[in-house]
């Protein structure tokens, strides 16, 4: 199958057109031991075939619909009103290209427009671009910035070791060519004053994560005097948020932020085993034109009717080329659309009641963990939807357990990132788990650490 | 087309002029160098105390289709930078050798000023480039 | 027609959304953490209905019209990936469940990575970059870094035609690496004389060329095997720009032309829909001496017949957090497996095709600086008509937008004054071809008799045209108290 429209008639008046006998001539310029070279693949399906094939794949996953899922980790399961899903399947809308000719992209331009101006009422800051690829190069491109700001004399850059690792990761290969020192990562975990002391005047920034990717909440006082300690160095404070949290707490532009970035999946955007997802970016409008990645502006036509352009494109790579501070061309412009579809729905008071629920769940979720024998509940400070517990056995062993016998989908395994939180698990509990889902958790932990059989496959592999 | 000149200033071939005012260079771009750009929305200034290497970026002059460079026609120290222009960037488009100048500097090397043009070889330059760009 | 802004139409009370009722104990609020205000709108359902379809129906899109942006490929999306893209199997799986739990989204990535290697003939591919300019960058840091582990770490130099796209100037310079930019002989081809004085002048210091082929005026390079050569020889390596891979499935295979590495704009050729500007995906191919560099993790299949990630063993290391977009992936392996061999190479023969019947139509009419090539999937003319001194490309394109035609790209390249790049992709009809053609021609001769119906244009859009000067002063950037608007 294909979706060509021309026949061999419309072929063969084209062809008389251009003046060639035949389409293989139009490719005489490809060296001729190179032309029309086999391509071994798979016979073509018919749509009924494909789809077959690809139920058949997505059968073979265990989807959320069949499990109940207490992971999160910079991907999370939250609810997504209907309208979203129905709205974003707008060929309109998803089969546009960038808005570079504003008179007719009005509909995107005013949408991503509205997603700025939500964005920044989530964050409390001034401007928000729209959208970098992700939470992990979000990061990345803020660091890039402050970097510049720094013009070549502040070449170090402070993460907290609670940053997420694979956003660690991504500034690390982001930055690999720019001659740069990373610092911060060895500090002690949760303590936010250690981050104060290797900012100094050769740093750029100071890369915090609130909730931390542990889940602790540090409360904006402690935010803010870690803030005020960069800005005396001279420094970017960057603020990485889970935007559902900022549906219930102070955004990180009322602690001194200079820019919030962070993951904006959690926003509408279905968990599509990874991606595409959204980077937010939001910063203040004196760093606006350091800043990278489109941005939306308000104007007004000839009439003087408002409208909106992308602006300040002097920034971007199609002009400045090499001077350029970013490469971004592309960027996660449909998940903006339905980030921002999902924070008109929500609303004031929807982005708030998710929010809630998710806060007490996941504190009645840590509550009836900690009780249980074998497991402790590491949560040392406030936390927001997600929490460590220290569980009796290796959490690969529990996790499977959990999977094969009760159909859950436990947490997050942290001793690959950090080592002293071997047989630690990374919890996240929703608005989507119900009570019912959480006692079955609870009483799935309980029955595991008792088991007989875990203890087995735990020996098993300890023997290899 | 025609453009405006200014007889007291020196010229570099990136378009940028220089007038000295006592012992003080007065930088800005010129009038050509305006016309190139078209609207400007945007310029960005160094900071006082900033060192100008001759022929190396002092800061930028944007319009909503191109930001050029505005390149150092000698060497010295910034002693001010004209502020005013980030409210009022449409003054490089009004008065390019008056409201709209750059930075005013200490000059290193007043030798300099010898590698620059005048305002007849600036003109025939300008000339010779419009021919060539075709703008 | 205008849509007022969502945050217009709020009235406090309002809700678009039920929740569930809490149904376990309350846990306390730590009082001086909580926020004050949460300024969302607050709309009904039917507000937030009406106001996105409003806002909608002001966009032209592939689905609404004719679309020939040059460079950007924007062929119709086929409405079966959107289906298999929204499977619940794929949809609601969460990145990191264990792998074993997500063996056939892994099946699916093992194997589009395969079917991209052999469309492209590469040995290793990642689907890790989201989009184009990810992959630039991802290929850009695989060369420097497979030359610095050689010790050749004194190349710093990447060599870019003057008729790239500004993502690969901008690319090299994030990897922290000098352009020094190549100009076009007059044939639109790399100018291989100045190629070969950079080359001998500059070879211990090159990383290598970023060649975009065909290129951005459309042609094919006629020299290409020769360009590869010379840069080979001084020990740089040949990355392969695939914004224009559209022209060339089943045509010619890069990997065997030479090219060490490339990006694949899934986007662009496998038919995933752009999105207003994204999601995209940026997959990058490697010959076998670079396997072990790509980011990953990617997916292997190991002796159990499962289906596992594994970071490449010198792998420049993570660009994006998780796999790469998934949803992207499943749209293009879609697309792939509809097309088999046959269908693909019918795709570019079409695409390339429709491109030259309409330079041929628009030839005596339009100024076409190649016209005398045959292009491929993509042609370059210029808005600068005989009789008509004042007007424009940009004229010509806000003009287009009154016959519902989505203008093509405007003043790019940079190196053809007054560009109009077309790239009308193999979905059209030759009757949309036609009546485009007949379009430009009727403007052209519009701007000789009626300019001013050109300078004004458009007419019949949702808005004239904006103030852009204003925009970026003014800088609004965002509705509500503290934003300025």
């Amino acid at each position: 199958m294909n979706y060509i429209p021309n026949t061999d008639a419309d072929r063969a008046d084209m062809l008389a057109v251009i003046g060639v006998p035949s389409v293989a001539d139009l490719f005489h310029d490809v060296p001729e031991k190179q032309r029309f070279p086999e391509l071994d693949l798979p016979p073509a399906l018919s749509e009924m075939e494909v789809l077959q094939e690809l139920q058949a794949l997505a059968d073979e996953n265990d989807d959320l619909n069949h499990v109940s899922c207490f992971l999160g980790a910079g991907a999370y399961n939250h609810f997504v009103p209907s309208v979203v899903d129905s709205l974003i399947r707008r060929g309109e809308f998803y089969s546009a290209y960038t808005p570079y000719q504003a008179e007719i992209s009005q509909g995107t331009l005013q949408a991503h427009f509205e997603y700025q101006s939500m964005i920044c009422a989530l964050t409390g800051m001034e401007t928000s671009n729209v959208s970098h690829y992700d939470g992990a190069t979000a990061t990345a491109e803020a660091v890039i910035m402050a970097l510049q700001v720094g013009r070549g004399k502040r070449s170090k850059v402070v993460l907290s070791p609670t940053l997420h690792p694979q956003y660690r990761a991504v500034v690390r290969t982001y930055t690999q060519g720019m001659g740069i020192q990373i610092a911060g990562e060895d500090a002690p975990l949760g303590d936010l004053a250690a981050l104060a002391g290797p900012a100094g005047a050769d740093s750029a920034c100071v890369v915090v994560q609130n909730p931390d990717f542990l889940g602790r909440l540090y409360t904006p006082a402690e935010m803010q005097g870690l803030a005020d300690k960069v800005h005396a160095a001279g420094a970017f404070f960057i603020v990485v948020t889970d935007p559902v949290s900022l549906g219930l707490f102070v955004p990180p532009g009322q602690y001194g932020a200079d820019v919030v970035c962070g993951e904006g999946q959690p926003m509408g955007n279905a968990l599509s085993f990874g991606g595409p997802y959204l980077g937010f970016f939001a910063t203040k409008l004196s760093e606006v034109r350091k800043s990278s990645g489109r941005i939306v502006g308000q104007t007004v036509d000839t009439d003087g009717k408002r409208g909106f352009v992308l602006t300040l494109s002097t920034r971007e790579q199609h002009i400045r080329r090499e001077k350029a501070s970013s490469n971004i061309c592309s960027n996660q412009a449909l998940n903006a659309l339905a980030a921002a579809m999902y924070l008109a729905a929500m609303g004031k008071y929807g982005l708030r009641t998710v929010a809630e629920l998710s806060y007490h769940k996941a504190h009645y979720a840590a509550g009836l963990i900690a009780a249980l024998d074998g497991y402790e509940v590491k949560a040392a400070g406030l936390f927001f939807k997600e929490f460590v517990v220290r569980c009796p056995k290796p959490v690969a062993l529990i996790n499977q357990a959990l999977l094969d016998e009760f159909g859950i989908l436990g947490g997050y395994d942290l001793g690959s990132d950090y080592p002293e939180l071997k047989d630690h698990m990374l919890l996240c509990v929703t608005e989507m788990n119900s009570r019912a889902e959480i006692k079955q958790l609870v009483d799935a932990l309980e029955e595991l650490a008792g088991s007989d059989d875990l203890a087995a496959l735990d020996g098993e592999e300890a023997a290899q | 087309m025609s453009y405006k000149f200014d007889p007291q200033a020196k010229y570099a071939k990136s378009h940028e002029w220089v007038r000295m005012e006592g012992d003080v260079a007065v930088i800005g771009v010129s009038d050509y160098a305006q016309h190139l750009l078209s609207d400007v929305v945007y310029v960005e200034l160094p900071e006082v105390g900033d060192t100008l290497t001759q022929g190396e970026s002092l800061g930028t002059v944007e319009s909503v289709k191109a930001a050029e460079d505005a390149y150092a026609p000698i060497s010295g120290e910034v002693l001010e930078v004209n502020a005013a222009l980030e409210d009022n960037p449409e003054w490089v488009n009004e008065d390019p050798y008056g409201k709209a100048w750059l930075v005013k500097a200490a000059p290193s090397d007043l030798g300099q000023l010898a590698d620059l043009m005048d305002i007849a070889t600036y003109e025939k330059y300008v000339a010779e480039e419009e021919e060539k760009g075709g703008h | 027609m205008s849509e007022p802004l969502i945050y217009e139409i709020s009235r406090a009370g309002r809700r678009a959304v039920s929740l569930p009722a809490c149904d376990v104990p309350e846990a306390p609020f730590p009082a001086d953490a909580v926020r004050a205000d949460l300024p969302l709108p607050e709309v009904s359902e039917i507000d937030v209905v009406r106001h996105y379809t409003r806002l909608s129906q002001l966009n032209h899109s592939i689905d609404t019209g004719f679309y020939p942006l040059g460079s950007c490929t924007m062929k119709y999306n086929p409405k079966v990936n959107e289906v298999a893209a929204r499977l619940p199997g794929f949809a609601s799986l969460h990145p990191l469940q264990d792998a074993l739990s997500a063996q056939g989204a892994m099946a699916l990535i093992h194997s589009l990575q395969e079917l991209l290697a052999e469309i492209a003939g590469f040995s290793a591919v990642t689907l890790q970059p989201a989009a184009g300019a990810h992959g630039e960058l991802t290929g850009v840091l695989i060369m420097r870094k497979y030359l610095y582990d050689r010790g050749e770490t004194q190349r710093d130099i990447i060599l870019v035609p003057d008729s790239a796209h500004g993502t690969n100037p901008a690319t090299t310079s994030m990897s922290g690496l000098k352009v020094m930019v190549v100009p076009s002989d007059a044939r639109g081809n790399v100018n291989l004389e100045i190629l070969r004085s950079l080359t001998a002048k500059h070879g211990p210091h090159l990383i290598g060329l970023m060649l975009t082929n065909p290129n951005t005026l459309g042609l094919f390079d006629e020299n290409v095997e020769e360009v590869v050569r010379l840069v080979h020889e001084a020990g740089g390596l040949v990355y392969g720009d695939g914004a224009n891979f559209n022209a060339i499935l089943g045509i010619a295979k890069p990997g065997l032309l030479g090219f060490d590495v490339m990006h694949y704009n899934l986007h662009k050729t496998f038919s995933t829909p752009h999105g207003g500007g994204g999601p995209g995906s940026g997959a990058v191919g490697v010959a076998a001496f670079l396997a072990d560099y790509l980011p990953g993790p990617i997916v292997v299949r190991d002796e159990d017949d499962e289906y596992a990630w594994q970071m490449p063993a010198k792998s420049i290391g993570r660009v994006k957090a998780f796999w790469g977009n998934f949803a992207v992936l499943v749209r293009a392996y879609t697309y792939i497996r509809m097309h088999g061999a046959e269908g693909l190479r019918q795709v570019s023969e079409n695409a390339v095709l429709n491109a030259n019947y309409l330079q041929a139509r628009l030839r005596d009419v339009y100024p076409i600086p190649h016209s005398d090539r045959t292009c491929m999937h993509e042609f370059v003319a210029q808005g600068k008509l005989e009789g008509a001194p004042g007007i424009n490309t940009m004229d010509i394109a806000k003009r287009l937008m009154d016959f519902d035609f989505h203008p093509p790209t405007v003043y790019f390249p940079l190196i053809v004054a007054e560009a109009l790049m077309v790239e009308p992709t193999e979905t059209e009809s030759k009757e949309t071809l036609d009546a485009f053609a007949d379009t430009l021609i009727r403007i052209a001769e519009e701007a000789r008799t009626d300019p001013e119906l050109l300078k004004t244009a458009p007419h019949h859009a949702p808005v004239k045209r904006l103030d852009e000067v204003k925009a970026a002063k003014d800088m609004v950037l965002c509705y509500g108290p503290g934003c300025g608007g």
